[in-house]
């Protein structure tokens, strides 16, 4: 190690400060630089003709109205782009054998949802385009649309007739095979006979990411290199995949993410609007800017998780959890996207959480549908684990009759057993529920509310009192790139970091990630201002343009931090390293008395010293550096990560629920989270709040709809109900810290974190409220309705009754197929 | 083609405009307003609030030509002088924003709540927010940075600059 690891104390002034961010000046002033904003001279403007059919195939596509609109410069159909305009790629094939349908940006015949581009407008003006696309007119031979996912995984109608099936791949993680635990079918046996079987079917809606600012991209194919500007989060991956697929070379491609209005997942896809604004832009050798309008990236724009999870979890009579088989069907939409096929892997190793469990298997079967992609969204599979892991551990409490924090802490792996290789075959390298549980406990007053819930109880209170708990565990910072190959992924999950050290001063930093809106600038600036003994201010952080930054992993999966904060550490470590000899010389000092420390080189036991930012400025001058010293400073590093880091958290939920309207209502929400070392409180509580109300979003209020024709009647802001502040509460946060041992910085990542944990505390809590009544599950989101029509149908089980032919491995008057309202009683009591 | 004339953050502005522009196209496309920004073709999201005589509107949800011979009043026309507005600074201290895209709509917005009741409750905050969406903050900050300024009756005294190194 060099020697700045062993600095004082002191210097760590910038790390675990609550620093305003930089990036707020121009964001606050409205000085920004949207994609949508730039305007270029000669730029001419793009409106997609979208199919409104769900399946179909193009017989005709007459454009001559269009074409002679006023202003109309060209319309182009998938067959006149065809030579240049590449192709969506999936970088993830779960299998070898995984079957996946060629994207087209713009199609050629074959429509496999609602809202594919079948031709594009080009005119002077945006308001032209859209005007002319109306004049596009598109013949369909409509065929039947597979929307249901259980119906998709029967074959009976075909998302892409060609492929034959609409099933894409079968991925399976069993512990007994894997070698990291025990036979779980043997488990489920045993605990049949003198155990407890649970066994619960839950639905994940399918969500929208809801980014909110429409994604927009401008093309410039005018100089040596195509430019092109776009709302993205990915703009390294996005020119890979261009050069990969368009026939551009890589080193004739520069990508620019400038300020970017969120992505949560969104937006790290590389699109079709993309793809086909480049290749309008390189046929008429113009600039070029498509944005979409909202309703455009309701049903064009990704959309996140959409599975159905059938569990069976086996356990001791006393609730100890002897194994877990997991069973999921999950929606791929029509096409499998960039990540696509790998969202519900990624929830293979999280399902089995914070705990012990023996056994455990994980099967996933992908399927397509005539519905739009599906790809990450906010957590990525995770959020689907730890809903329904967290909410089979919650029924196994109501069975066992203990409080649910019992039966999680009777589960979990205790503090002292880190290390701790996990079921699932992960080694979770730190972390403490017990303190994080306790500390949630006290803030959100568990015992008074537990009090209260009994009071209401009693009293037959028609507002009845629901306290959902959340223990939560998650794997960040994507990836080791060893892993990632070993999982047929197609790329690596390192990061990269330059550290420019310029002559008067100040310090360029530039990262291979690419944020949009997680405030790299600042907390970047905190890391190297303590790791190099710089002035914050004198710190600027560069990102988001591959001529800047030329290498990067993008900005995805809590992995900034935890992968890019460390290249940044390396890099500065370098640049010391490359000061000391050219320190020792102007010092006239022997190389191994030199001390750094708070930005100095000093001799031991002197008082003579020179500034790192003095020897860059000797060392751009050059003439008096040692012999045979290259005269800069500058350093590069990359980062490959040995392992994931695992935040992890509990959270606690008091909702009220009117059992006479099924209205809901959250009356206090607290979350203690454990993501290692903070490194600006500010920002990170930031994250979790926003984190928090994705998910509790998703258990109350959001969900694409479609109607039996395949159209996405959630398909705007009036029909897909984002939380408003008038939905919402203020939140107690809190942190315990074990700090990650995988990365220097200490550091776990927290993106998600408030995702992946919120959701089932909300449900938990609703549930907990009504399980009295003998309410077991509902649906999420839990509307209004939905809780209303459950508690009238109270007694005769859930909500939406699960129909048995989809639960083959349900054996028929097992002990667990007691009606719930009688085998739960005393829940959380 | 109808002739408006708009004075929009203290410039007044004479432009021939489609009578089917909305207010927003026209700040964004002919004035170069571009802090205004689009996040929905509903009305739902607010990300384009800006102030005519001095109210709050959706920018999206007023026609240019009904703009006429008013103000407007945009996201870059609060500061004074160089001197941001207490909002603008709230937003900065609570960190009130993540990505900003909702930002501008949400300070006109809060300024526009503050106007009618200089001392909400947060449920009155929230309600009078209820407009504006933001997918990032979760509003737990946005509401904080509102009350903060609603705590205080002069301009609040906030050390100068977004990268000024206060500690909470
Ligand atoms: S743009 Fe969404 S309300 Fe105006
Ligand atoms: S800060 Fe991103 S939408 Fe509000």
């Amino acid at each position: 190690m060099t020697a700045v690891d062993d600095r004082p104390e002191a210097q760590s002034a910038e790390i675990g400060k609550a620093r305003r961010r930089k990036e707020d000046q121009r964001l606050i002033t409205g000085r920004t630089k949207w994609t949508d904003n730039i305007h270029l001279t000669g730029m001419l403007h793009l409106a997609m003709v979208r199919s409104p059919l769900a399946h179909a195939t193009i017989t005709n596509i007459a454009t001559d109205g269009a074409r002679s609109a006023s202003g109309v410069m060209a319309v182009f159909v998938g067959a006149d782009i065809a030579d240049i305009q590449g192709l969506n790629i999936t970088a993830w094939p779960v299998t070898a054998d995984q079957k996946s349908p060629d994207h087209l940006p713009m199609v050629l015949e074959h429509v496999a949802h609602a809202g594919e581009i079948v031709a594009v407008v080009v005119a002077r003006t945006a308001a032209e385009a859209r005007d002319a696309a109306e004049l596009v007119d598109v013949d369909y031979d409509e065929l039947p649309a597979v929307l249901d996912l259980k119906e998709a995984a029967t074959d009976a109608v075909l998302a892409h007739p060609s492929l034959g099936t609409n099933k894409s791949a079968f991925w399976q993680l069993d512990s007994k095979e894997g070698g990291t635990g025990e036979d779980v079918d043997e488990a489920i046996a045993k605990a049949r006979e003198d155990g407890i079987v649970i066994e619960r079917e839950y639905r994940q809606q399918r969500l929208i990411p809801a980014f909110m600012e429409p994604r927009s991209t401008v093309v410039d194919p005018t100089g040596e290199q195509v430019t092109m500007w776009s709302s993205t989060q990915v703009p390294h991956i996005l020119r890979f995949c261009i050069a990969a697929t368009t026939g551009l070379p890589e080193s004739k491609i520069r990508v620019i993410a400038p300020d970017v209005g969120g992505g949560f997942g969104g937006k790290l896809q590389t699109t079709p609007e993309e793809f086909v604004t480049l290749a309008v832009a390189r046929k008429l050798g113009r600039p070029c800017k498509y944005t979409e309008t909202r309703s455009e990236t309701m049903v064009s724009g990704h959309h996140g998780r959409d599975q159905w999870q059938k569990l069976t979890l086996s356990a001791e009579k006393d609730g100890t959890v002897t194994g877990l088989k997991v069973e999921l069907l999950a929606d791929l939409g029509a096409y499998a996207a960039i990540v696509g096929g790998g969202v519900p892997v990624l929830g293979a190793w999280m399902y089995n959480s914070i705990y012990k469990f023996p056994a455990y298997r994980f099967n996933t079967t992908n399927l397509y549908t005539n519905k739009t992609w599906v790809d990450a969204y906010r957590g990525a599979g995770r959020p689907e684990a730890t809903f329904a892991i967290e909410r089979i551990m919650d029924e196994l409490a109501a069975e066992v009759g203990v409080d649910p924090l019992t039966i999680r802490e009777q589960n979990w792996i205790t503090h002292e057993e880190f290390p701790f290789t996990s079921v699932a075959g992960m080694t979770y390298d730190s972390g403490n529920y017990e303190a994080a549980t306790a500390k949630a406990k006290e803030l959100f007053g568990y015992d008074e509310l537990r009090a209260e819930q009994q009071e209401r109880r009693d009293s037959n209170d028609p507002v009845q009192l629901g306290i959902g708990v959340s223990t939560f565990t998650e794997m960040c910072g994507l990836a080791p790139s060893r892993v990632l190959g070993s999982l047929n992924y197609g790329a690596g999950g390192w990061e990269s970091a330059s550290i420019r050290m310029l002559a008067t001063g100040t310090v360029e930093v530039i990262t291979g990630t690419s944020p949009h809106g997680q405030g790299h600038e600042t907390a970047w600036s905190q890391i190297v201002a303590d790791r190099l003994g710089v002035p914050f201010e004198n710190v600027e952080v560069l990102h988001g343009d591959t001529q800047i930054a030329p290498k990067g992993m993008d900005t995805y999966g809590s992995r900034s931090l935890v992968v890019g904060g460390e290249a940044l550490v390396l890099a500065a470590d370098k640049v010391i390293e490359k000061a000391r000899p050219i320190a020792a010389h102007l010092l006239e000092a022997n190389i191994d008395d030199l001390e750094f420390a708070s930005g100095s080189f000093s001799v031991k036991g002197t008082d003579k010293g020179i500034k790192l930012t003095d020897i860059a400025l000797a060392t751009f001058a050059g003439h008096n550096l040692p012999d045979g010293v290259e005269p800069t400073l500058d350093a590069d590093a990359t980062f490959d990560p040995v392992n994931f880091s695992f935040p992890h958290g509990t959270h606690l939920c008091a909702m009220e629920v009117d059992t006479e309207t099924g209205a809901t209502k959250m009356r206090k929400y607290v979350c203690v989270d454990d993501i290692g070392v903070i490194i600006n409180p500010l920002i990170v509580e930031g994250q979790v709040h926003g984190g928090l109300v994705q998910g509790i979003a998703q258990a109350l209020w959001e969900g694409a709809e479609y109607d039996e024709q395949g159209t996405l009647v959630s398909g705007s802001f009036v029909d897909y109900t984002l939380p408003t502040a008038a939905d919402t509460i203020s939140f107690i946060t809190d942190h315990t810290t074990s700090p990650a041992t995988s990365n220097s910085l200490g550091t776990k990542g927290v993106g998600e974190a408030g995702t992946i944990a919120s959701t089932p505390a909300v449900v938990n809590a609703i549930v907990d409220a009504l399980r009295p009544l003998g309410i077991n599950d509902i649906t999420m989101p839990c509307t209004p309705e939905r809780v209303w029509t459950a508690i009238q149908s109270a007694g005769s089980n859930q909500s939406e009754p699960t129909p048995t032919e989809v639960q083959p491995h349900f054996e028929e008057g097992s002990g667990n197929q007691d009606d719930p309202g009688t085998a739960t009683q005393g829940a959380g009591q | 083609m109808t002739r408006i004339t708009v004075t929009v953050d203290g410039t007044s502005y004479s432009d021939e405009v489609e009578p089917r522009m909305l207010l927003v196209h026209y700040l964004r496309e002919a004035v170069g307003k571009t802090g205004t920004v689009i996040g929905c073709d509903t009305s739902n999201c607010g990300a384009c609030t800006v102030h005519l005589d001095g109210r709050s509107v959706k920018s999206c949800n007023v026609l240019a030509v009904q703009a006429d011979g008013h103000e407007v009043t945009t996201i870059e026309g609060i500061a004074v002088n160089g001197e941001l507005h207490p909002m603008q600074k709230a937003f900065h201290e609570c960190h009130a924003l993540q990505c900003g895209y909702c930002t501008p709509g949400m300070i006109l917005q809060a300024i526009d709540v503050l106007n009618e009741n200089p001392h909400p409750s947060e449920e009155e905050i929230r309600v009078g927010l209820e407009g504006n969406l933001c997918r990032c903050t979760g509003y737990h900050n946005i509401v904080k940075a509102v009350q903060q300024v609603a705590g205080q009756d002069s301009p609040v005294e906030q050390p100068e600059g977004a990268t000024a190194g206060v500690q909470s």
